[in-house]
Formats: C-alpha cells, structure tokens, sequence
C-alpha cells in the first residue's frame, strides 16, 4: 500500500457551468478507476474544496470511460463574469483536485 | 462517410484554424462556434447603437480569405456567427464572397427565432416565469436589466437549410452540438426519434465543440511531449450514417487525437452523464464506446438516447453592477508577506473612507491565487515575485471607481520592492451576469431563410 498524490493515477479537466464548477477525473489506467470510486467521494471533495466551494458536490460515475464527474455548486464567486477570481471559470481546479492523495 | 471539421472554439479562437482545416485535406463541412454564454450580450449592446452590428465580423473576414477553398471544393459552412443579427451577417458574408471574386455561385441560409428579447414582456405576462435555472428566481426580478435573450435552438433548422441548397448556414444562438449534427441530419436522413443516432451526433458534436481542446489542446496527459503544438490540427469529425464516428485531425499537423484526450473532453462542461439534454436528444455519456484505432484516431460507438424534453434552454443576460480589478507586483525577497501586508494597508484605508462592497477579493498571483491557500501550502520567502491582485463588485459604480484611485499610490506609500502596470488606474466594467432558464418549445418557432449570395 502507498500513498499517492491522484496525478499518480488520473488526470482531469474542469470547467464551468455559472457559479459551479465541473471537474471530470479519468483514470489514467482503467484498474486505477476502483480506487477512484472507493476513496474520492463527493464528501472528501467537498472537504478538499472547503476554501472556495460554498455549496453540494454532486458525484457521477461513468465507468465505460474510467471517470468520475464532479459539480461542485456556489464555487466560482459567482461565475463567468460576476466572478472576481483569477480563475474565474474553475479551470485550474482540475489539477487542484490532483493533489489530494489516496492508498494503492 | 461525412468529415466535418471544427475550426473555433469560442469567438477569439484562432483566426488561421478555419484556413488550415479548409487547406490541410479533404473535408465536407467546416463548423464554426462563435457564441459563448456572455458574447450574446456583447453583441446585442452593439446591435442597439448600431443596427449594422451584432454579428461575429471575424466569420466575414474569414469567409473571404477561405472564399476559393469554400467554392472551388464545395466544402459547406455552418457557423452561429449571427450572433443577434444574422441577417445583417449574411449580407455581409455575401459582400465578402463578392469581394473575393466569387458572386452568384453560393446560397446562404439563414436560421432565426432564437431571439426572444422582444417577447419577454409578453411571455412573462402569461405566466411563463422564466425562472433562473440555479437560484428559481422569476425573471421579472431583473426584466428591466435584461440584455439579450436567446433560446438555444437544435439542429433540424440547419439541416432544413442545407437541404434547401445552403452552401453557408448562419444561425443566431443555436446549442453548439448542432453545428455539426444539423450537416449530419441533412446527410444521413436521420429523424427526430432516431434518438441513437441523434445522441450519436451530440456526443460527437460535444468532442469538436471545444475546437483544439480535443486535439491535444490543453491535454494534461504527458502534455510535454505532445508534439508541434504550434501547428496543432483542429479535430475533424468523420461521421457514418449509422451513428459510428471517429475523431482525427488532417495528417501532417500538431497535436494528437487520443483516447486520454478526447475523454477528457468528453466530461468537460458536462452534468449529469446519464442525462446530456441537447435541444433535440437526451444522450446518455455512460453508453459511449471508445478505442484508438490508429494514430491520431478515436473511434466511438454503442451511443444511446431518449426522447428530448418540451423545453428549449434560454440564454438571458442582465446588467448586475460593476466591478474592478487591480494589481501590483512585489519582488523577492519576501515578496508574499509584503503584498500580503500591502493588502492589510489597502483595505484599512478602503474601511476608512467608507466604501462599501457587496464583494472585496484578494488573491496572491504566484503564490496561491488559483488553488486557494488551504491546497497550495505556505508559499517560500524566496519566490522571485508576488503579484497583489484586489477585486471589488458592487450595485453602484462610485465606491467602484473610488476604489481604482487606491492602489497605485501604494507604490510610493506602502512596502517596499513594488511594481504596477503601466495602464495605472484599474478599469471599472460594467457586470453582465447570465440567467439560464428554460422555455417551452412551442413558444419559439426557428425560421429558415435562403439567399442568393
């Protein structure tokens, strides 16, 4: 067994849809997809995210492709062009869900 | 087997991507996707000082460099350059052909009834609240702030079009999986029930939607090796009448089109995977099948769908305020804690002069500003550079500007080692925020138009 930071294992994209955010998380082999469903639940994004998500995360599983999807809601200070962030469209969240570390 | 190559991923993609895709091999349709959730907005402010404007002049300028390729080949053209005047685009994409030597040969067809800004009163009127998609908000909370309104419409109008002879679709608001699954109805013959092969195209439609993002554009899979991204190939859609398709790219470009790169665009943007509701099909993501089957080539199959829903979704925009956003960069050493101690100055002076925000945001640009600084951890002393960057938002554009005035003097007034922008004084920008809701099909009814270009 070894903790691992997920870059290990997966990759992802995020984006943005209004004030939530999406991140898809894909394994980056399909034996790794398991540990994705067991350890990388909605709750412990949620905590990850505890800084700029201000609402539910919401998980979905799409095993034909080796992914989880994530919306994370009230995350983007308001989104698109309300938003006063840097990264106002959540596209750096992609990565900043990679640090988060699981046993394999 | 049909190719449709998608050039533009949002209006201030790449000017040259249209060109290569219509130079670098053979293809039959070429999309173009102009319209983001905000760019109606922005057209719509021009249109009302302008009724010339409105449209997405990038698509006319394109035309007419690409104007040889588009006749000569035959390649057919499906953009929502229109924006909230696609006529007035149209007229000006037949002036661009007429410039480039090539008049009377196309028919350009137009689809409008997207736009719904003048029914709102009336809509409203008669109980259709239009309530905001995330917050359940009535829209005549913001009626009188309202900017643009557009209902996203599907893919049957385009491919009305071209079957009425249209060498070049122009569409105002259209969903942006219909620029390549209109050409495909028209293609293959394919039904408003044939709810496979429709779920088929939107899954398709949704991989080139994003233009180079499916390419090895923004790929994070070994993204350092992925070869000549400066000539990166746009993706190109090689579609099958029964609902196969594959992902490629012309042969001889940069990028690469892989399983890694096109799943991750496939759950970009998206919610519910079980339920991908396009205007004229519900798809369903876990149903995809996906192989490499060769270089630079994805082949899907498998895509299932279900009936769509009696709804349109609507794009409506509002002003809601302003806001302002300014910078000044501290160097090493301890370049953290003095743009941290700079914004401890700034907002005691903000406090004492009153201004009130309904938002006051610091970020510190290099040490944490993406990430937040739960994830990125104590940033080092020694970082070369810190960039302060302060943003407010508010109803009243006074507190705004008054704002802007406080922080280049704190170059002279606060911690040492600071640089700002040459620019000085942030800008003050007027908020347009977006409202989605949604619409019953039968209140809006897509119209085609042909002419002689």
């Amino acid at each position: 067994m070894a903790r691992v930071q997920l870059r290990e294992i997966a990759h992802a994209r995020s984006g943005d849809k209004g004030d939530a955010s999406n991140i898809g998380l894909i394994a980056l082999k399909p034996e790794h997809y398991a540990v994705l469903v067991s350890q990388v639940t909605a709750e412990r994004v949620k905590h990850h995210f505890r800084e700029l998500c201000h609402g539910e995360v919401t998980r979905y599983e799409l095993p034909n492709l080796h992914a989880l999807n994530f919306l994370l809601q009230k995350t983007l200070d308001g989104g698109g062009t309300v938003s006063l962030r840097t990264d106002a469209q959540g596209k750096t969240l992609s990565a900043a869900l990679l640090r988060m570390e699981v046993d394999i | 087997m049909i190719r449709i190559a998608n050039a533009q991923g949002f209006w201030g993609d790449s000017l040259e991507a249209p060109l290569d895709q219509l130079r670098g091999g053979p293809i039959d349709y070429l999309t173009l996707d102009y319209l983001a959730e905000v760019t109606m907005s922005i057209l719509q402010k021009q249109f009302s000082r302008d009724p010339q404007a409105g449209y997405a002049r990038d698509f006319v300028q394109m035309i007419e460099r690409g104007a040889k390729e588009i006749v000569t080949r035959g390649v057919k053209v499906v953009a929502n350059a229109g924006g909230v005047n696609p006529e007035t685009c149209a007229a000006a994409t037949a002036a661009s052909l007429k410039r480039a030597g090539y008049a009377g040969r196309l028919k350009i067809g137009i689809v409008t009834g997207d736009n719904i800004i003048n029914q709102l009163q009336d809509l409203t009127s008669r109980g259709i609240e239009l309530r905001n998609m995330d917050t359940g908000e009535p829209l005549s909370a913001i009626l009188p702030r309202v900017r643009s309104a557009n209902a996203y419409l599907g893919a049957f109008p385009i491919a009305e079009a071209l079957g009425k002879g249209a060498n070049i679709v122009i569409t105002g608001r259209c969903s942006d999986i219909a620029l390549s699954l209109g050409p495909e109805i028209h293609e293959f013959g394919w039904k408003p029930d044939d709810w496979n092969l429709l779920a088929a195209g939107a899954v398709g439609g949704h991989v080139i939607e994003c233009g180079a993002q499916a390419s090895g554009g923004n790929c994070q899979v070994d993204w350092e090796n992925i070869p000549d991204l400066a000539d990166i190939g746009y993706p190109i859609l090689e579609a099958e009448r029964d609902g196969r398709f594959a992902i490629t790219k012309h042969p001889g470009t940069g990028g690469r089109v892989t399983v890694a790169g096109v799943t991750e665009q496939l759950v970009y943007e998206i919610g519910d995977p079980r339920a991908y509701i396009a205007p004229d099909v519900i798809a369903d993501f876990t149903s995809i099948q996906l192989q490499q089957a060769g270089q630079d080539r994805v082949q899907f199959w498998g895509i299932q769908g279900r009936a769509p829903t009696d709804f349109y979704k609507v794009s409506i925009s509002y002003t809601a305020g302003f806001k302002a956003v300014g910078t000044m960069t501290y160097g090493w050493p301890d370049a953290y804690k003095k743009a941290r101690a700079a914004d401890r100055i700034l907002r005691a002076r903000l406090d004492r002069l009153g201004l009130k925000f309904d938002a006051l945001h610091t970020e510190f640009v290099g040490a944490n500003a993406c990430h937040g600084e739960a994830l990125s951890g104590e940033p080092s002393p020694d970082l070369a550079e810190v960039t302060l960057r302060v943003g407010v938002r508010g109803q009243d554009a006074a507190p705004i500007e008054r704002f802007t005035r406080e922080l280049a003097p704190l170059a002279l007034n606060g911690p040492p080692v600071v640089t700002y922008p040459s620019g000085g004084k942030p800008k003050v920008e007027e908020i347009v925020a977006y409202w989605p809701a949604l619409i019953p099909k039968k209140e809006v009814i897509a119209k085609v138009t042909i002419v002689e270009a």
